[in-house]
């Protein structure tokens, strides 16, 4: 019978000296929502859990020059519940909302839906297309890094051992800017994301897109960062022709598998789909008054 | 007792309400006990090795590094379990053969699945039970497995049982296969009929094997004593079922073995055999301690029966007029690894709405390396019926009928012969197609991308073994026990049926559902038959009653008990002593009690007969989603012939339940296998039933045509409802896009391969 240890630090430095200190697996535990079912399932027995919930700089969100920064612990709930967050990134939040049901988005955090590293991740694409950086802390101090680099590939990140992901900064936003994510689930809801799309974009004036980024889930090994899809919104008003070059962009760069949630040339056909809807989105949300 | 009652003529005050039940309040706080709420001291965890093969032969099983183990209190396998001869005995259509019941409980020779039990353990905690399993050692040799019905009949295939030549074959083939049995039926000359139709409409099908979904897992707690006597907690849907099979499967008398029915989270058929039950008793008569068992979902999934998939082939013949004048089936039905799938019922049920004179129905049970089927609400019908109905709303379609007309053209009523023989008897067919008929929803117009079907089912539903007992409390409350497993409500209907005889109130009568050593046999609470049957028994029982209280009445007024009548809760004077004495309620001949003969107590066994089927009639409203093949189910209305509604409101649950399972079966649920024939979705994250946001409103328009053989009118409400679902579905969507479905799930990959394969057309 294998021993296992819980730890609850309340500061990052604990936390940290735990982690890189361990022998054996050691697993930081936020929600506990995949990490638990893994656990009971027997796919992974860590020696130490060391629960990061307790830690104020992990579990807070602050305004920080014009933008936001949120603990990779925040609950997902606390984060719909923001309305001022809510109202900023309204695609951010899309994604945050589909993970799981309101009682799991209570316990579950971004952080863990991200360290989790699952390619169909829902809140995963809207921050890579949001632009997204995050802090991460580890035995060798702090380093920032864009969220797009954290994961490589189905339950794998570049995270050194002992470094753990601390928070996530959202950057002031442009004027007329709007950002949706959009996913295809055979459910309505409960359920994972066969095809994910988030889609960020920022008018001009005149009603020009003059930024945009793209990012699908759930279509690769990772969330993928498509700028070819991004590019046929940029310099576009976003009309069915730029839509139609978006659908194709996107389509084209996904890499998908088939497998029980889905077949690889129905990943792709809905991959163009889902991002048109999520820049219809977006682009509704950037005409806004705000 | 007597088979044809006739109807109550008066008004009735209970039925037809809709009170709270017995089991709410316990159900919704927390505080209902469920297989796995109960325990013992001493009691030990029980765990089991599964095959993580779906097809080898087991060489070896060393259980000696587990045994060895610290706080492991037995280690089994099915060495511990008699050998059975090989035989099917019962009914056909419900056939047993312990040969096969006693591997699939624990493997022999063979795992013919992947999840097969193999060998189990009993330790003092859960992780020490997990930890005992992996150090038992199985030596396999791994064997080709088949997974789909069409290859595991081919002449190639793996074969499962190296010795099973098919049944139903004359002469019997010389040669093993996977087939296990041939059913035909047919009534008059389906050749010569379709050489005279004008229409001729063929098409085939594929469904792949759905689970029932009831939400608790096999749970149960098992004691062997020394003496020999033993006792088993366990949520079935049938504790004297359990208690016959367990204790065969185990060797020992069924009078050394009582079982307590818990709470049961959800059956749809899947619990009405054993899983569990038979590994913690052997578990507890080996180690001498209690022995709790809890299935995950994962096991559920893997081990315990789904319903089978099928590959079936559907042609008929019409008139145009409009009359279908012949039908033939053919249904080949994924058995699992045992045989035993609910073909019959399928090939039955499958031409039984229709009046048709020449119809020809065969099936075949087919084994695979797939766990052994159970029921499901309805058993194989809703299958069939998805062929037929697809067919027949493709003939109407073909000579231009709106597909209710059509339905109510060929309907089968009153003396219409069934394909097994014997003819209908019963109404409530018609009324369930002109019900729709007159719906608004079925006139509505639709918009772009949107589809309505329609669809009708048969089903049988059952009678049989009851028993009820029905006590006098001194304070003039009333006990109703009956041993029939409460899946939806029958506590409650049986005891508005108790109160409605008795003439008292719902709330003064208190239903129980008693363990096997406190009533009298009753059968499984399945094929609709609870309220139907165990209502017969308890009406009766209530009956004795009366006549027991009428005795009194006379006793203390000193009159003969012919001038006693039962009237309204009351004993009343009557005859020449009309008017004499002031009426006696039940609850003041219940004070009288010991003065005017002891305990007032009636218990009655039936075997009740004069089952009236189910049936139903559907429509569904479906908007596909073009860019994506996601269908969205925008309306559903469901006209079921219930007889008679004794609690309106779980009659109507029990059409919508059977409703939402038929929408989930239809649109995305079904078993993933990889190529190495193991399970990829054995859990409700990936196996998706509908959740509450998938479904719309399922609208339910109850028709009643009462039942004569019931005091109250009742038909079994309980599966008939499922049977037309699938269909109901399908044709919405074929509609919708305008091309046939022929396969279940319909899940988006499938609908936007149609659609695309339509655009490319």
């Amino acid at each position: 019978m294998s021993e296992m240890r819980y730890e609850a630090p309340r500061t990052l430095a604990a936390a940290i000296a735990l982690l890189s200190g361990a022998n054996g697996q050691a697993s930081a535990l936020a929600g506990g929502t995949d990490l638990l079912i893994r656990m009971r399932a027997g796919s992974v027995e860590p020696a130490l859990l060391v629960d990061i919930k307790g830690i104020p700089e992990m579990t807070s969100i602050v305004a920080e020059n014009g933008g936001y920064r949120f603990g990779a612990a925040v609950p997902c709930m606390e984060l719909v519940e923001h309305e001022a967050f809510s109202t900023a990134w309204p695609g951010v939040i899309d994604g945050v909302k589909l993970i799981g049901s309101i009682q799991v988005k209570g316990r579950a955090t971004v952080g863990g839906n991200l360290c989790n590293a699952s390619p169909a991740a829902d809140s995963v694409p809207p921050l890579i297309a949001a632009g997204a950086v995050v802090g991460i802390v580890g035995p060798n101090g702090r380093r920032e890094s864009p969220v797009e680099n954290v994961v490589t590939g189905p339950g794998k990140t570049s995270l050194a051992k002992g470094e753990i992901v601390t928070s996530f900064l959202l950057p002031r936003r442009p004027p007329h800017s709007g950002d949706a994510y959009f996913r295809f689930t055979p459910r309505t809801e409960m359920d994972i994301a066969v095809v994910g799309a988030g889609v960020n974009l920022t008018l001009d004036d005149g009603g020009v897109c003059r930024q945009a980024r793209v990012c699908l889930g759930a279509v690769a090994e990772r969330a993928l960062l498509v700028p070819e899809a991004a590019a046929a919104l940029i310099g576009t008003r976003v009309d069915a022709a730029a839509l139609k070059r978006l659908a194709a962009a996107a389509s084209a760069a996904c890499r998908p598998i088939d497998d029980k949630r889905g077949t690889k040339e129905f990943r792709i056909k809905v991959a163009g789909v889902m991002a048109r809807r999520a820049a219809e989105m977006a682009l509704t949300r950037a005409r806004r008054k705000n | 007792m007597s088979a044809t009652l006739k109807p109550e003529e008066k008004k009735l005050k209970v039925v037809g309400t809709r009170p709270i039940r017995p089991d709410g309040v316990p159900k919704v706080t927390g505080l209902a006990r469920y297989g796995a709420d109960y325990s013992l001291p001493g009691m030990l965890w029980g765990k089991i090795l599964r095959s993580p093969h779906p097809h080898a032969r087991i060489r070896s099983i060393d259980t000696s590094k587990a045994q060895a183990l610290p706080g492991v209190k037995a280690v089994m396998t099915s060495a511990d379990l008699p050998e059975h001869k090989f035989e099917y005995v019962g009914p056909e259509r419900v056939a047993v053969n312990f040969w096969h019941m006693t591997r699939n409980i624990m493997a022999r020779e063979k795992v013919l699945y992947e999840g097969h039990a193999v060998a189990a353990v009993a330790a003092i905690s859960r992780s020490i039970a997990d930890e005992a399993l992996r150090l038992i050692e199985v030596d396999y040799e791994v064997l080709p497995h088949v997974i789909d019905v069409e290859e595991a009949m081919r002449p190639d295939a793996p074969l499962l049982f190296e010795d099973m030549i098919t049944r139903g074959i004359e002469p019997a083939p010389d040669k093993p296969s996977n087939v296990s049995k041939r059913i035909e039926f047919k009534i008059g000359d389906p050749e010569a009929a379709f050489a005279a139709a004008d229409e001729i409409v063929e098409t085939s099908f594929k469904t792949a094997p759905v689970h029932q979904g009831y939400l608790e897992p096999q749970a149960c707690l098992a004691r062997f004593d020394p003496d020999g006597q033993a006792e088993v907690w366990a949520s079935s849907q049938g504790h004297f079922v359990i208690r016959a099979l367990t204790a065969r499967l185990l060797g020992m008398d069924i009078g050394n073995l009582r079982v307590y029915p818990a709470e049961i989270g959800g059956g749809f058929g899947g619990k009405n055999v054993p899983y569990v039950e038979p590994v913690a008793l052997a578990l507890s008569r080996k180690s001498g301690h209690p022995v709790k068992i809890v299935m995950t979902r994962e096991e559920v999934f893997k081990a315990c029966g789904p319903a089978p998939g099928s590959s079936m082939t559907v042609k008929i013949g019409v008139r145009k007029d409009g009359k279908i004048v012949v039908a033939e089936g053919v249904f080949k039905f994924q058995a699992g690894a045992v045989p035993g799938s609910p073909v019959m019922n399928a090939c039955m049920c499958a031409f039984a709405p229709y009046d048709i004179p020449n119809v020809r129905s065969v099936g075949y049970d087919v084994v695979c390396n797939r766990p052994k089927t159970a029921a499901y609400r309805a058993p194989g019908t809703p299958v069939s019926a998805y062929a037929v109905e697809s067919v027949v709303d493709m003939a109407a379609a073909r000579i231009g009928m709106d597909p209710l007309q059509f339905r109510l053209k060929n309907i089968a009523r009153p003396g219409t012969p069934t394909v097994w023989g014997p003819k209908h008897t019963h109404e409530g067919f018609t009324e369930t197609i002109q019900a729709l008929m007159k719906h608004p929803g079925y006139s509505a117009p639709l918009r772009k991308n949107q589809g309505r079907g329609v669809a009708s089912g048969y089903w049988f539903n059952n009678g049989g073994e009851s028993s009820a007992a029905v006590h006098v409390n001194e304070d003039g409350t009333v006990l109703v026990a009956t041993g029939s497993a409460d899946l939806s409500g029958t506590r409650a209907s049986l005891a508005m049926m108790a109160a409605e005889t008795l003439g008292i109130d719902y709330d003064k009568v208190r239903p129980i559902v008693a363990d096997t050593a406190s009533i009298g046999y009753g059968h499984l609470a399945a094929g609709s038959r609870t309220t139907f049957a165990t209502g017969i028994a308890v009406v009766e029982a209530c009956k004795k009653v009366i006549g027991n209280l009428r005795a009194r009445a006379a006793m203390i007024w000193e009159v003969n008990a012919e001038d006693v009548i039962w009237e309204d809760g009351c004993a009343r004077p009557a005859g020449g002593n009309k008017g004499r004495f002031e009426p006696l309620s039940l609850k003041a001949i219940a004070a009288k009690r010991s003065v005017t003969g002891g305990p007032i107590v009636a218990e009655v066994s039936v075997n009740a007969g004069g089952v009236a089927p189910g049936f139903a009639t559907e429509f569904c409203d479906v908007e596909v989603d073009p860019e994506t093949g996601q269908v969205k189910v925008l309306r559903f209305v469901a006209a079921q012939d219930v007889g008679r509604a004794i609690h309106p409101s779980y009659v109507e649950g029990q059409i919508q339940g059977g409703a939402a399972q038929g929408i989930g079966w239809a649109l995305n649920e079904e078993y993933i296998y990889d190529t190495a024939g193991r399970l990829t979705n054995a859990g409700f994250l990936d196996y998706r039933v509908p959740v509450a946001s998938d479904l719309p409103r399922i609208e339910t328009v109850l028709v009643e045509v009462p039942n004569p053989n019931h005091p109250f009118g009742v038909k079994g409400v309980g599966e008939a409802n499922i049977v037309p679902s699938l269909a109901a579905v399908s044709n919405a969507v074929s509609n919708a896009i305008g091309r046939r479905m022929t396969e279940l799930p319909m899940s988006p990959p499938k609908v936007l391969h149609a659609i695309d394969s339509g655009r490319a057309g």
